[in-house]
């Protein structure tokens, strides 16, 4: 990794006073020049320079640096949510590129800072992810890379069970039994040299595990279903202490990635935002112009069908800059149904500048949309919905009603577009079996996914494992008691709430 | 560089993978027809975590462009929406292998042995290398280092070496020259000579699996020799010699004369590949239907005379065809009853493809 060149740090400095000027504010950005190999690299390693070993982020790699060499695609930016903030420049691009990246960089540096949905996460995270690193590294070395690869699948087949409206992780209270000591099940001996004879450690062993596991089954269920179900496995689940500080490991990880899957669209609205600002206003010289043009219309386009979070998210901010300019918001804009005077609509406000960076302070994706999301907006933007048409098997568009675009975005915003499942028992039927239950909101899981995820939860549950969800319109148990899988119609189905 | 540990990590479960699921690949024409140079990209299936999700198909979603309710989107839609920062969405994976590596894996799965080529005992050819050295010989020959330290060491042992001066005079006694020694090299050179049947009732589906088959045997052949040569021989009636290409695709309307492949085959051989320098691996296949006992006791004659003693193997592959009889297998299976030399496997479809690849490569020969 090198540092900027002279001409490179130049354009730097003077894009970061530019921006500044403009009203950005992040931490500190250090911009590191590296190849399109290493590049590829912090890019599967989800733009950390370590990561533990798993072989998720070999293939990640692969596809990446394949689709570079094919041509498919080139990676022009990657910035991660720390501080200082760090960010990595392609080698060989040209210098309308980097400087087009700056500038995008900048955008994004300031969303981390002032976003309050990025607000708890631990900006140190290169340093937790060393340090997760080398904690999973000793497990392996210590219990043999097998055996931990597939813990690790495990727990990352459940990282997407956790609490997102939960702004970070509560800290992890376990469950406090009362103290076990080794003289409540040791039988009598008189002398102490018999003790180790009438009481081998193996037996005291057992039978303590035997009382813990009792004591387990017979805790608290969670009075209020749970949606951080990992936590609830860290407390409940019989895992040993390895098996524990890795799951928590890759819960920590899931609740630091959290907050930038739930602002995407804004995210990379506000950078593509920013940069295209910056670039036309201050920054490209004549030459760049048309580089620029190509580069700028790449990045936005939208492949036919294709939802481009760049391109939505930019397009909404310079509504919302636009209508605030011009006042179209309010009760007297909601109430007015003449479309002429809507679309001369102008009372020269001049307020959209700050209105947007107010925005981009409080909202996430599903609120952003939720409250600015407008029936013009879908129109001018040709939004539209789409559904698997079973018949035809292939996808085709539903329907360009507004109120089912914004529900269907919403809808796939929510909880990060996955289905909200919480973990209800941990006793049920008094078997000591897991009961989870899918909020079903009208949308089936994929059965699959969901025959197989059930078998690493019972991995880590040690007992059988229930899942209650809706399919094909029937209440359905899903349950995998270690051999099969059973499905059970549960009466009624099981709806919302 | 932790990267490659991982990458490698990844390609180790890959090759896992395609060996539990190897009788689906080998029988699967679309992988071989992405070959570039020594490459071949592999579609896999799922090898992601799987996660409680919903799948594209129950979700649906929003997109941008032209269209009126009802009209098919071009192309998949993207399904990357609301991912974690690390990854992007699902997507078809196609991963990369060496045909070498793909070798490994079916030699493995089907507990192939090593081949031991013939080179190694009897194959031998004779080089003359110039690795000694002799008091006489030619001056073209002549070592010039050996000789001069020689001259050297003479002035230093005899005291008339003066380092300051520099120039030392060697006599006739001092000169070495290069002289030559015969070795001898195991030679391990083969050729597959490949004979089809394409007579009328040799079908498309025949022919596939001809071609898979030959593909791995190619495979598996080329890892333990270098340099290989492939042969390609048609046949109906009359045989003749062809390319690769229109090996696999040609189709005739004739009868089938088996005895005129074999022919031309020994033609080849005679030819071009003295069996005591080639290791050599004949492969006929047919549907068995030959055109009269007269023509199929003329092959036996000459498996009998001629490719038995001179080649390492002789394989014939017999596929079912709704045209054929299949008679010649049973033809050669009651002449040859205990032929160890002479390979014979049915092929009744792609999935029996991985079996007949054992029952000729595994004899070690």
């Amino acid at each position: 990794m090198a540092n900027l060149t002279p001409e490179l740090e130049r354009e730097r400095q003077r894009i970061n006073s530019i921006a500044q000027s403009a009203g950005l504010d992040y931490f500190d950005v250090i911009f590191e020049l590296i190849t399109y190999d290493q590049i590829s690299q912090f890019a599967a390693y989800g733009g950390f320079p370590v990561r533990y070993p798993h072989w998720k982020f070999g293939m990640e790699y692969e596809h990446l640096s394949k689709s570079y060499e094919y041509g498919l695609s080139k990676i022009y930016e990657m910035v991660i949510n720390t501080a200082p903030v760090y960010a990595y420049l392609m080698e060989g691009n040209s210098m309308m590129d980097q400087k087009l990246v700056m500038a995008h960089v900048y955008g994004h540096a300031d969303f981390f800072k002032h976003n309050v949905w990025f607000g708890k996460t631990n900006r140190k995270m290169m340093d937790q992810m060393a340090n997760h690193a080398t904690r999973i590294r000793r497990y392996m070395d210590r219990y043999g890379v097998d055996i931990v690869e597939d813990f690790v699948d495990k727990c990352l087949s459940l990282e997407n069970l956790i609490d997102r409206h939960q702004l970070s992780p509560s800290p992890i209270k376990f469950s406090e039994p009362a103290p076990i000591n080794n003289a409540q099940f040791m039988l009598k001996y008189d002398k102490e040299y018999m003790r180790d004879y009438i009481n081998p450690p193996s037996f005291v062993a057992e039978q303590k595990k035997k009382l813990q596991e009792e004591q387990a089954r017979n805790s608290k269920s969670p009075f209020e279903p749970q949606k951080d179900i990992l936590q609830f496995l860290l407390q409940f689940a019989p895992l040993t202490e390895w098996q524990q500080d890795i799951l928590a490991i890759i819960r920590d990880e899931a609740y630091y990635f959290a907050p930038q899957g739930m602002t995407k669209t804004m995210n990379e609205g506000w950078a593509s935002y920013w940069h295209t600002k910056l670039m036309t206003e201050k920054i490209l010289n004549d030459s760049e112009v048309i580089d620029y043009a190509d580069h700028h219309s790449g990045t936005v386009a939208m492949r036919p069908g294709g939802y481009n979070p760049y391109k939505v998210g930019i397009e909404l901010f310079r509504d919302i800059e636009m209508r605030w300019n011009k006042g179209q918001f309010g009760r007297e804009w909601d109430e007015c149904d003449d479309v002429n005077e809507r679309k001369h609509w102008d009372k020269k406000l001049g307020i959209g500048r700050e209105k947007i960076f107010e925005v981009r302070k409080i909202y996430n994706d599903v609120t952003f949309i939720d409250e600015y999301l407008t029936e013009e907006f879908c129109v001018a933007n040709k939004l539209f919905v789409y559904k698997f048409n079973k018949r035809t098997n292939q996808f085709e568009i539903d329907t360009r009603d507004f109120k089912a675009i914004k529900a269907k975005l919403l809808f796939q915003m929510t909880n990060f577009g996955q289905p909200i499942i919480k973990a209800v028992d941990a006793n049920f039927e008094n078997r000591g079996e897991l009961l989870l239950s899918h909020l079903w909101e009208g949308i089936d899981m994929q059965p699959e996914y969901l025959n197989e995820t059930i078998k690493n939860v019972f991995a880590l549950w040690g007992r059988p494992v229930n899942l209650a969800t809706v399919m094909d319109n029937e209440g359905l148990l899903f349950r995998f008691d270690g051999e099969k899988i059973t499905q059970i119609k549960i009466g009624g189905s099981q709806s919302a709430g | 560089m932790s990267i490659r540990e991982d990458q490698n990590r990844f390609r180790d479960i890959i090759k896992g993978k395609i060996k539990e699921d190897l009788r689906r690949f080998v029988g699967s024409s679309d992988m071989i027809g992405k070959r570039e140079n020594d490459f071949v990209k592999i579609p896999l299936p799922h090898i992601e975590i799987p996660t409680f999700r919903y799948g594209p198909k129950q979700q649906g979603g929003v997109g941008q462009g032209q269209g009126q309710p009802g009209d098919g989107m071009d192309g998949e839609p993207q399904a990357g929406q609301g991912q974690a920062g690390d990854q992007p969405g699902e997507h078809q994976l196609e991963v990369e292998m060496s045909i070498d590596d793909l070798a490994t894996i079916l030699g493995e799965k089907l507990a192939l042995p090593k081949i031991e080529p013939k080179g190694s005992k009897s194959i031998h050819s004779e080089k003359t290398r110039y690795s000694g050295l002799a008091p006489v010989g030619p001056e073209g020959l002549r070592h010039f280092k050996t000789s001069y330290k020689r001259a050297l060491k003479r002035y230093v042992s005899s005291g008339t070496y003066d380092p300051n001066e520099g120039m030392i005079v060697p006599i006739r006694r001092d000169f070495q020259y290069r002289t030559f020694k015969k070795v001898i090299q195991p030679q391990t050179r083969a050729v597959i000579i490949y004979m089809m049947d394409v007579s009328g009732s040799m079908g498309e589906e025949q022919k596939e699996i001809v071609r898979l088959e030959s593909f791995w045997i190619n495979a598996w052949l080329r890892k333990h020799y270098k340099g290989i040569e492939t042969r390609f021989i048609i046949h109906d009636a009359a045989a003749k010699e062809v390319d690769e290409n229109t090996f696999f695709r040609t189709s005739e309307s004739g009868g089938t004369l088996i005895s005129s492949a074999y022919k031309l085959a020994q033609q080849m051989i005679e030819e071009d590949y003295p069996p005591h320098e080639w290791n050599i691996y004949p492969f006929h296949f047919s549907d068995g239907d030959n055109w009269s006992g007269e023509d199929t006791r003329l092959c036996v004659r000459m498996i009998k005379e001629f490719f038995i003693p001179y080649c390492n193997v002789f394989c014939y592959g017999q596929v079912d065809s709704k045209y054929g009889s299949g008679q010649f297998l049973k033809d050669l299976q009651k002449e040859f009853p205990n032929e160890e030399k002479l390979l014979t496997s049915t092929i009744e479809s792609k999935d029996k493809i991985l079996d007949s690849i054992k029952q000729f490569l595994g004899t070690g020969r």
